[in-house]
């Protein structure tokens, strides 16, 4: 009995110095199980925002063409919203070019965490500020397709479209934004000498959650973006 | 007695070396773990589940006299006791207080409490964020309750529906608080949820795999499946509402297209799952108590488990049945009606296996138990209206009436908060180191019984004969006073319930510390690891690690069979039990931070509400606790690396890495 505590102790001091995870009972490190979890989580957030925006553009249709189905004497009502479904609004090819950025930067979070795995500080530290910056980018391009859209008439109040494009997209703003942030703390991090090789597991959930983002983007372009107006 | 034994019976107890402490970080690190003042920064999860039992009770009385403000109301005809506004305020906070601030933290106190030690571990997998999601869970609640004071609680129902909740009808800042107020608690739930799965999955001790859990352990860990994914579900709906309500969103704006239905739909998705989160723990608990008194391993452990697992899984796919009247269609309606009907026999296994585990037992009636078997027969109650609910004809008659709420009190109450009492007295002595007093434990028990059925079971009357649910009064020639006035005494004979159980509390304290009787490690020699400890639980919970063998692997400890196969004892718990005499266990320090940062969420609340100039101070305290939190080490880092002895600590190990995470997670 006292051996079997003795191993357990032993791995667990382990976990201090090299990848985390032998001490736990699943092998895979607290930290990393945490993040895993989280994600999950996240799908049912995104789920439910994809399913808002997705009956508020049938809807917004639905009644723009008059289709609404409390207009009880069959009487066709006409358009009854105003403003824009994104036919008329969207520039898709300057979102297909934001989402190349944002795509790009999974290539580029990879590249990081491989390279701090091999101890390869110089390129870790280009390739994480790389991601960041493409990240920035994607945020920027957001910002300024945004402006656009409400000074083209498509504002946050206009219609319920309006509200349902805004809010799905901005929470993945928000979201794109925070994994920014985390990127910049690993740098710190790392500057600070508190991040190299044999915590390179933080790199690797840091980059769980960006890929993630990234991943519900192209979901998010599809639906909103390339689905048929 | 001859019995071969192939391991030491007696579980390992002694010193661990001291670490020296060498605060870093922001301020200096708060180091007492005694003292008023060491509750506010302790990361302990002893500490934090009594907290939550503590904050449970007090909101307890809380929504308690809203109840019994809506039966002196309705108690008679034509009730002049509080106007229509007020009324709306107080059955919507009653709903609110009683699920959200009652029974879920009542829940994460047994959880909190008991599944590090169940499952074996020093700690929660990240101690300070279980600090961060308690003091959230109490700034939310409070927020919330602070709209009493600044124009008026939420009076749109617990369910909040749209467009009911607009600004239009609903212009008081009542929902806004709702909205918010919930947010914040979500975050804790959320927190708390990722938290609890990463310890029962991660941090078991050598050998327990996941078939040798303690029931309750497998419930709360389905509970906090549910809550990881029913969470971000209520969080959006809610979101949707303060956007409407805040920033002239159009989701539940009608003229403009909104759906009402949609919040419906949001609503129920998380607030089906709601409904095994509150009442999973309760089944948890109840198995624990049960085997205990009948002398008897739980009947059919890996059905328990995996009927759990089923209403886990099925939980998702019934919240429709809360909307049947609401326009679905055919299919849709009877497809939720068939799903309903489903859901029940999991459950109906449970209620079979206490049944069988009681069956040919050595039953011993005392509070724990008596609260456990009343959790039977109630809830079997409630579960049986709650079939005729899946039939839609007859759901369709009985929405909306006072049919429904004796259905969901009989599961609620019957069966959830019945289900915690039970808890309250098994695991009092193991917390607080006296037993609960039996005589008015007894009284408590028979009070609450029987003031519940007088106040729950008429309101089924009350529903066939058509008496509609949150309304303000009802006429004199309706003929529903006669029960109404049954109903109404009933409700005070719970609080009177209440009451006993207070006074048990505090009876117990006084003869515990006027002659204190030694209660031992297993008072009640029950099964699971937790009663291999000293009561009360020492600070770092085991002296060494324990190893298990067997599912109730402390049971086997005790109790073995001889060579005629008759069941005897092998050791007393008294003689192989830790001591927990281990002085300088390296254990999580304390820290400011987590109780810091949930400050800052209600008063972003406020700024939402009120004027965004508060957001200043709501950034302040925020990047305060955030920065802080990530600048200190979860454990001084010197103590932490080289040291070759620092106990089996998993806690110790996750903690510091969650020093490096937290700075940007």
């Amino acid at each position: 009995m006292s051996e079997a505590i003795a191993t357990k102790s032993d791995q667990a001091v382990d976990d201090h110095g090299h990848d985390a995870g032998h001490g736990t009972t699943t092998g895979i490190s607290n930290n990393k199980l945490m993040m895993w979890a989280f994600l999950g989580s996240e799908c049912l957030l995104f789920g439910a925002l994809i399913s808002t925006y997705l009956l508020y553009k049938e809807r917004f249709n639905g009644f723009a063409e008059g289709l609404a189905p409390f207009a009880e004497d069959g009487r066709n009502i006409g358009p009854r919203f105003g403003g824009s479904d994104g036919e008329g609004v969207f520039d898709i090819p300057f979102t297909s070019i934001s989402s190349f950025v944002l795509l790009a930067s999974s290539l580029t979070m990879v590249l990081a965490l491989s390279s701090i795995r091999r101890g390869e500080y110089r390129n870790f530290r280009i390739w994480t500020l790389t991601t960041a910056a493409l990240g920035s980018v994607f945020i920027a391009g957001q910002i300024y397709e945004f402006t656009e859209f409400v000074e083209k008439g498509l504002g946050y109040s206009t219609n319920i479209f309006g509200s349902a494009f805004f809010t799905l997209t901005g929470f993945h703003g928000v979201h794109v934004t925070i994994g920014i942030v985390m990127l910049l703390a690993t740098y710190i991090m790392h500057k600070q000498g508190r991040l190299n090789q044999d915590k390179a597991e933080t790199v690797e959930i840091v980059g769980l959650y960006w890929h993630f983002v990234d991943v519900v983007w192209i979901l998010i372009f599809t639906v909103v973006y390339l689905f048929p107006q | 007695m001859a019995i071969t034994e192939d391991r030491p019976l007696a579980l390992e107890a002694g010193t661990v070396n001291k670490v020296a402490e060498r605060p870093l970080g922001a301020l200096t690190r708060p180091q007492s773990d005694v003292g008023w003042a060491s509750w506010f920064t302790t990361v302990d999860h002893k500490k934090i589940g009594i907290m939550y039992g503590v904050g449970s009770l007090f909101f307890f009385l809380f929504g308690g006299v809203e109840a019994l403000l809506i039966r002196i109301q309705l108690a008679a005809p034509d009730g002049q006791f509080l106007s229509e506004s007020l009324y709306n305020q107080v059955f919507t906070m009653h709903g609110v207080t009683m699920i959200f601030l009652v029974i879920m933290p009542m829940a994460a106190a047994f959880a909190n409490y008991l599944l590090p030690l169940q499952v074996g571990a020093r700690d929660v997998a990240f101690p300070r964020l279980n600090a961060f999601s308690f003091w959230c869970w109490l700034a939310g609640a409070i927020f919330l309750n602070t709209s009493w004071f600044l124009g008026g609680a939420p009076d749109g129902g617990w369910f909040a529906y749209a467009p009911n909740t607009s600004v239009t009808f609903a212009p008081g800042n009542g929902m806004d608080f709702y909205a918010i107020g919930l947010q914040i608690a979500g975050i804790a739930s959320l927190v708390s949820a990722i938290n609890l799965i990463v310890t029962v999955l991660n941090m078991r001790a050598p050998g327990m795999t996941l078939l040798k859990m303690p029931i309750f352990t497998w419930m709360m860990l389905v509970v906090q499946f549910l809550l990881l994914f029913a969470v971000p579900v209520i969080t959006i709906a809610l979101f949707l509402l303060t956007f409407d309500r805040s920033f002239d969103a159009n989701f539940f704006n009608v003229e403009q297209g909104g759906s009402p239905l949609l919040w419906q739909h949001l609503f129920w998705i998380f607030g089906h799952p709601e409904v095994y989160i509150l009442i999973l723990p309760a089944f948890g608990i109840i198995s624990e108590v049960i085997p205990t008194f009948s002398r008897k391993p739980i009947f059919g452990y890996p059905f328990m488990v995996g009927s759990g697992i089923a209403i886990g899984f099925m939980g998702w796919g019934v919240w429709a049945h809360h909307m049947f009247v609401s326009g679905l269609g055919p299919i849709s309606v009877a497809a939720f009606s068939m799903s309903t009907m489903f859901i029940a026999v999991p459950t109906g296994v449970k209620i079979l296996n206490w049944l069988a585990t009681m069956w040919g037992g050595r039953l011993l009636f005392n509070t724990p138990m008596l609260f456990a078997t009343g959790v039977i027969a109630m809830f079997t109650i409630g579960g049986l209206s709650g079939v005729t609910h899946a039939v839609a004809p007859s759901d369709t008659q009985q929405t909306d009436t006072y049919y429904i709420v004796a259905h969901f009190h009989y599961v609620i109450f019957g069966g959830a908060l019945l289900g915690m009492f039970a808890g309250f007295y098994f695991w009092w002595p193991k917390v607080f180191g006296h037993k609960l007093n039996e005589k008015w434990g007894k009284i408590n028990f028979w009070l609450m019984l029987i003031g519940f059925n007088m106040t729950f079971g008429p309101m089924h009357v009350l529903g066939l004969q058509g008496m509609a649910r949150r309304h303000h009064s009802y006429a004199s020639e309706d003929g529903f006073g006669f029960w109404n006035g049954i109903v109404s005494a009933g409700a005070f004979v719970i609080a009177l319930g209440t009451l006993a159980f207070l006074i048990n509390i505090w009876i117990s304290a006084r003869s515990a510390k006027k002659n204190p009787v030694e209660v031992g490690p297993d008072p009640w020699d029950a099964r699971s690891l937790e009663w291999s400890t000293a009561s009360p639980t020492p600070v770092h919970n085991f002296d060494v690690d324990p190893v298990v063998e067997f599912q109730d692997d402390w049971w086997h400890r005790k109790w073995g069979k001889n060579e005629d196969g008759k069941i005897v004892r092998k050791a007393y718990p008294e003689d192989i039990a830790q001591d927990g005499s281990a002085t300088d266990v390296h254990l999580p320090s304390p820290s400011y931070w987590p109780l810091v940062l949930s400050l800052s969420l209600p008063v972003i609340g406020y700024a939402v509400i009120f004027t965004f100039w508060l957001l200043i101070p709501a950034g302040a305290l925020f990047l305060a606790g955030f920065l802080g939190w990530a600048l200190e080490p979860a454990d001084d880092p010197e103590a932490a690396h080289g040291h070759d002895d620092h106990g089996p600590n998993d806690a110790d190990a996750s903690a510091d890495a969650e020093a490096e995470g937290a700075s940007h997670v």
